[in-house]
């Protein structure tokens, strides 16, 4: 078992996290590692795009042709604000950010092995934390629309399901987030073993049909498998 | 042939690395019978193509994992190694 940080050894596959820079604080050994690296990318990707959107757009008035760039940006608004509509209603409106922000952040960390990053959604702390952040909007709704309802609700039908009952509630967050976590670990290593492991000649053609259904593909419907659990989740405790 | 107790843990995490892979069987069943489902309610009603491809996707991609289970524990037995 190779270390982390230490060079690539040729012939063997590689599909670890690796360590960039080794830091001390609060009395622990941090690593900034790969996934790190990679989700600054990602959000310095995101937020270029956005100041990009807002200097094109901020001056758009209504009696003006949309263009090309408009017209798809307008398609894209459609389809998110008929996802969020189809499953949270008139709840839409509220959560459309949120969903809108994790839906492009994990799209774009899930396509980022195209660009030669190691996916940071392919690291469990990322999605852990995605997790978490659904885990407390759901009980924060929870609370906020139920009141004490939202604790007696884990003894019904019968309180002795209670146990039952608690352990479905923290298992939602950890199931999302192995659901994602591991879908792009599987891709990550399917295509680490090609890289690694092929004959020269496999590796002229044949990893973009890998990488078609291992980034793209797959990326894509756990994107959207993702924050459609989360608007489920969450629509569960607003009545 | 000496073999070690350390090894000998090698050895037996690594055949439970596959035997959790078995847990594969079921994902792989699933997944068949929703497409089965959807290809035949594309053929009663080709006009809801779409809704039924979302639908069957999604399906899928939610029953895959227990699967991934399978797989995140053989990951865990073969690299983080937890009883080496």
């Amino acid at each position: 078992m190779r270390m982390m940080g230490l060079p690539m050894i040729e012939s063997e596959p590689d599909f670890m996290i690796h360590g960039v820079l080794k830091y001390h604080a609060f009395g622990q050994e941090l690593w900034i590692s790969d996934t790190t690296v990679g989700a600054w990318i990602v959000t310095a990707a995101l937020l270029v795009f956005a100041c990009f959107v807002r200097k094109k757009l901020k001056n758009v008035s209504e009696s003006d042709t949309p263009g090309l760039f408009q017209s798809g940006l307008e398609i894209a608004m459609e389809a998110l604000e008929n996802m969020t509509q189809g499953i949270m209603g008139a709840n839409s409106r509220r959560f459309i950010n949120y969903i809108g922000t994790i839906f492009l952040f994990i799209l774009l960390c899930n396509v980022s092995g195209l660009f030669g990053l190691r996916a940071p959604t392919a690291d469990f702390g990322v999605t852990f934390l995605l997790g978490l952040f659904t885990f407390f909007i759901v009980n924060y709704q929870g609370i906020k629309n139920r009141g004490f309802g939202h604790i007696t609700s884990l003894f019904k039908p019968i309180p002795i399901l209670f146990p039952i009952n608690l352990i479905g509630e923290i298992a939602n967050p950890i199931s999302i987030s192995l659901r994602l976590f591991a879908n792009l670990l599987s891709g990550v290593i399917i295509i680490g073993l090609w890289y690694g492991m092929m004959p020269w000649f496999a590796k002229i053609a044949i990893p973009a049909a890998l990488h078609v259904y291992c980034d793209l593909f797959s990326g894509a419907i756990q994107t959207y498998v993702f924050c459609m659990l989360t608007m489920v989740y969450i629509n569960d405790k607003m009545e | 042939m000496n073999i070690s107790g350390q090894d000998f843990i090698y050895g037996c995490s690594a055949i439970g690395a596959g035997l959790a892979l078995i847990a594969g069987i079921g994902p792989g069943v699933g997944q068949g019978i929703a497409a089965g489902q959807g290809a035949a309610a594309v053929g009663r009603n080709p006009g809801a193509k779409s809704d039924i491809t979302s639908t069957m996707l999604l399906g899928q991609a939610v029953a895959e994992t227990t699967g991934l289970y399978g797989l995140v524990v053989a990951i865990i037995l073969m690299f983080v190694k937890p009883f080496g």
